[in-house]
């Protein structure tokens, strides 16, 4: 986005009105009667109509004109928001998106959308409004085209002065209409004892050489003439050299005169800013709410406050070297100031959640029209923050989760009363920080997943055996299997099975994880995690062989040592006894295929993801190091065990462990026994 | 010196069309997002002309005009109102506020510029 277009700007203020403006009608669906919302709604129309006839989308403006001319009716009270209006008006907030993001492309149904819009309000009596004609001239009496002399005699208004006009400018833009005599009229000047100097006392009269200057002085008068008096006659050139008056007041010397006056009426305007502090001058110290600034700027910082990271680590890591009792002063507090500042700078790239979960007000809306299923939608934790990129990448996935609550989850209004729950439905999205994380749930007081027909289905689709032991959680997390889909019909929403592979993808590409919980007859919650951000990360340093490695922080859940002995099971089972439970492990060498000699004691750092949990054996624990995050080139996608790659203190690359892929591969090479993981 | 202009729209796509207009004639512009914020900003700085917006969240234009019309330092600032409407009730009723005057949406950069010189003289 260039930041001094501004179109740009216009499209990406529109689209927030008419984010604006749905939520505002979904509101206004729930409580028709609350004006601030209808006049909330109306001034998100009025913005988009005003902006959008400056920046040339024509068509905006004038389908939000006729849009708001029919809406109007509703701001008045002479009609009620009912549902059938709300889903018009939905209707035509879509069209106005549409004709903003392709203003080039001819879009259709406008005419229908207002025409039912007008049906809804008034029974589709009223033809579109016409636009007002100007006001109609003031210099009516001006009639003889051919005249070359014109007088014109004026008084402003008595709040003229105060309100910002400036006869001076007034005398100066006649004078442009062609050559000019002016003359006070200082008839009405009261007595200097009762002066108001705030006040225009005086009245001008100007002789103007020009043929039919009418609508050239109802220009220059534009604001005044409503209330003003003001004429214009046609000079008669014999009456003005048999006049004598005229040709005095006409006369060469008579300028000096009005000067002074004018002068004096400039001044007091110009005085009038004197008052005020020159220290006031600089701008305004309280500094604006908010900045618009574009994302790749951001992304730049990041990667800017990334390098300063790496150079820091790399002081770090000589003044730990060194003897130097500064050089570890100065490290130290270079330390310090760079972990603020990329502290800082992530928390610009923070966006609130809530503007996401918006948008999912109005697919919830829909879907519960075309289903028939009438469903409350309840939203928590909208001032949970995110960073920005994340916020964008969450979006289809929560269209998912959302559409298969409604559609899968949720029971008909029948079948719920069969039940013994309410008819209305319940789904709900919420957002909370736990931790380096934030935890997303999307869910519904549905029916629950079944767990019969999971397995069925599963098997049909070769995904397991009839004789494969499953725990439930395994169960569950089959739907995210790809080419799985449980719904018998599919329905034009969800069901087409390829949605729940895909959000699974996208979340672990986001580094993030995927949980399900379900209980039958009362709801299934689906939930990710994600980290706080995409760009820095606390990370775990391990060595396996020569090489190092990083884990993520937030996954690793402890560190243990490989107790002697295992060594002898190795190629029988591979499983650590955790206080208890079971806990498969890998060995990162054998993953990795390291040939160079093992430490004597092996370590195993616990990692966890939705999923589960597994070991990682490694040679050494190195320690935490701030991780920048790196990004893998398309020619390494295909190696799955890593998730991007971090630059260390002294300059070499670490391979960042992607641990979710890690734990489900752990968890699968251990079920099968056989071979490798990556 | 240059003058200076304050711009009062909850548009940010249309302060910064009048700021980039203004500034590339040689104006001094500030701005501000609603009438309230505009009030601020012009009892606090040296303003020769005020531009403001009608419809408006917080504050909106007729009402700042009638707020900063109460303060003395308004006296003599002309204030021009961006409208989109060409209803002459509300000139009327910004006019009776205190709008020096008005230019009706969609306007062009050129006639903005004319606007302002014919109240400025800059």
């Amino acid at each position: 986005m260039n930041i001094s277009d501004p179109t740009e700007t216009f499209r990406q203020e529109a689209r927030e009105l008419l984010d604006q403006l749905e939520a505002g009608l979904l509101d206004l669906e729930q409580d028709p009667s609350n004006q601030d919302l209808i006049n909330s709604a109306f001034r998100a129309l009025h913005t988009i109509k005003g902006s959008g006839a400056m920046f040339g989308f024509t068509a905006v403006a004038e389908f939000v004109h006729e849009f708001e001319t029919a809406f109007d009716r509703v701001r008045k009270g002479q009609s009620e928001p009912n549902a059938a209006l709300i889903q018009v008006a939905l209707d035509a907030k879509d069209h106005i998106h549409l004709l903003i993001e392709s203003p080039d492309t001819r879009i259709d149904g406008g005419d229908e959308i207002l025409a039912h819009l007008r049906t809804i309000v008034e029974g589709g009596t009223q033809a579109p409004a016409s636009k007002p004609k100007a006001a109609p001239s003031a210099m009516a009496e001006s009639t003889i085209g051919s005249t070359k002399a014109w007088r014109l005699v004026f008084y402003l208004p008595s709040d003229a002065l105060i309100y910002g006009t400036n006869p001076l400018l007034l005398l100066e833009e006649l004078a442009q209409i062609g050559p000019t005599k002016v003359t006070a009229l200082t008839d009405r000047i009261p007595d200097l004892a009762v002066i108001d100097p705030e006040m225009p006392h005086m009245g001008w009269q100007v002789d103007i050489e020009a043929e039919d200057p009418a609508d050239a002085i109802d220009d220059v008068f534009l604001f005044l003439r409503d209330n003003m008096e003001l004429t214009l006659t046609p000079i008669d050139p014999y009456e003005a050299i048999s006049d004598p008056a005229a040709i005095a007041t006409a006369g060469p010397a008579e300028p000096d005169i009005v000067e002074e006056p004018i002068i004096r009426a400039a001044e007091l305007a110009k005085q009038a800013p004197t008052p005020r502090s020159r220290t006031a001058e600089k701008p305004d110290g309280k500094a604006a709410t908010s900045l618009r600034v574009p994302a790749e700027r951001l992304d730049e910082l990041m990667d800017r406050v990334g390098e300063l990271v790496i150079a820091q680590a790399r002081l770090s890591q000589i003044a730990a070297q060194s003897a130097d009792s500064g050089l570890k002063t100065i490290a130290e507090e270079l330390e310090r100031l760079s972990s603020g500042l990329r502290d800082t700078t992530m928390g610009i790239r923070m966006v609130p959640i809530g503007s996401l979960f918006g948008r999912f007000r109005r697919l919830v809306h829909d879907l519960s029209n075309e289903l028939g299923k009438p469903i409350e939608f309840i939203t928590a934790g909208e001032d949970t923050e995110l960073d920005k990129t994340m916020i964008e990448r969450l979006a289809d996935p929560l269209v998912h989760l959302i559409r298969n609550s409604v559609d899968h989850g949720l029971e008909s209004a029948e079948k719920r009363i069969a039940a013994g729950k309410p008819d209305k439905g319940v789904v709900r999205l919420s957002a909370v920080y736990s931790g380096a994380e934030v935890a997303i749930s999307v869910s519904d007081d549905g029916n629950g997943l079944n767990a019969a027909r999971i397995r069925a289905k599963a098997e049909e689709n070769g995904l397991i055996t009839a004789e494969s032991k499953l725990t439930d959680q395994e169960l569950n997390h089959l739907i995210f299997a790809p080419g799985f889909s449980t719904a018998k019909e599919v329905t034009s929403l969800s069901g087409r099975g390829v949605g729940m592979d895909v959000v699974k993808r996208t979340i672990d590409g986001l580094r993030g994880t995927i949980d399900v919980t379900t209980v039958a007859g009362q709801g299934t919650t689906m939930t990710l995690r994600l980290p706080l951000t995409l760009a820095i990360i606390d990370g775990m340093l391990i060595r396996v062989g020569s090489g190092r490695y990083t884990i993520p922080l937030a996954a690793v859940e402890e560190c243990v040592e490989l107790p002697d002995g295992v060594e002898a099971h190795a190629k029988g089972r591979n499983f650590l006894d955790i206080r208890g439970s079971l806990v498969p492990y890998l060995r990162l060498r054998e993953v990795f295929g390291t040939t160079s000699p093992q430490e004597l004691h092996q370590k195993v750092v616990i990692v966890s993801s939705g999923e589960g949990r597994v070991g990682l054996v490694v040679d050494q624990i190195l320690g935490n190091n701030q991780t920048v995050i790196k990004q893998l080139t398309k020619l390494h996608s295909a190696v799955k065990s890593f998730s991007g790659a971090t630059i260390l203190g002294d300059g070499t690359v670490a391979l960042i462990l992607d641990t979710a892929h890690l734990v489900s591969a752990g968890q699968k090479y251990v079920g099968n026994q056989t071979g490798r993981a990556a | 010196m240059s003058k200076t202009i304050l711009t009062i729209d909850d548009s940010a796509s249309i302060r910064q069309m009048v700021t980039m207009t203004l500034m590339s004639a040689g104006l001094d512009v500030i701005e501000a997002a609603d009438g309230a914020e505009g009030y601020d900003k012009a009892t606090s700085n040296v303003v020769h002309a005020v531009l403001t917006d009608l419809n408006m969240p917080v504050l909106n234009g007729i009402e700042f005009i009638r707020k900063y019309r109460q303060h003395p330092s308004s006296k003599g600032i002309p204030i021009i109102l961006l409208t989109t409407e060409s209803d002459e009730e509300l000139k009327r009723q910004a006019k009776e506020a205190g709008a020096t005057g008005w230019i009706v949406k969609p306007f062009k950069q050129d006639q903005l510029l004319a606007i302002i010189k014919k109240v400025t003289g800059a």
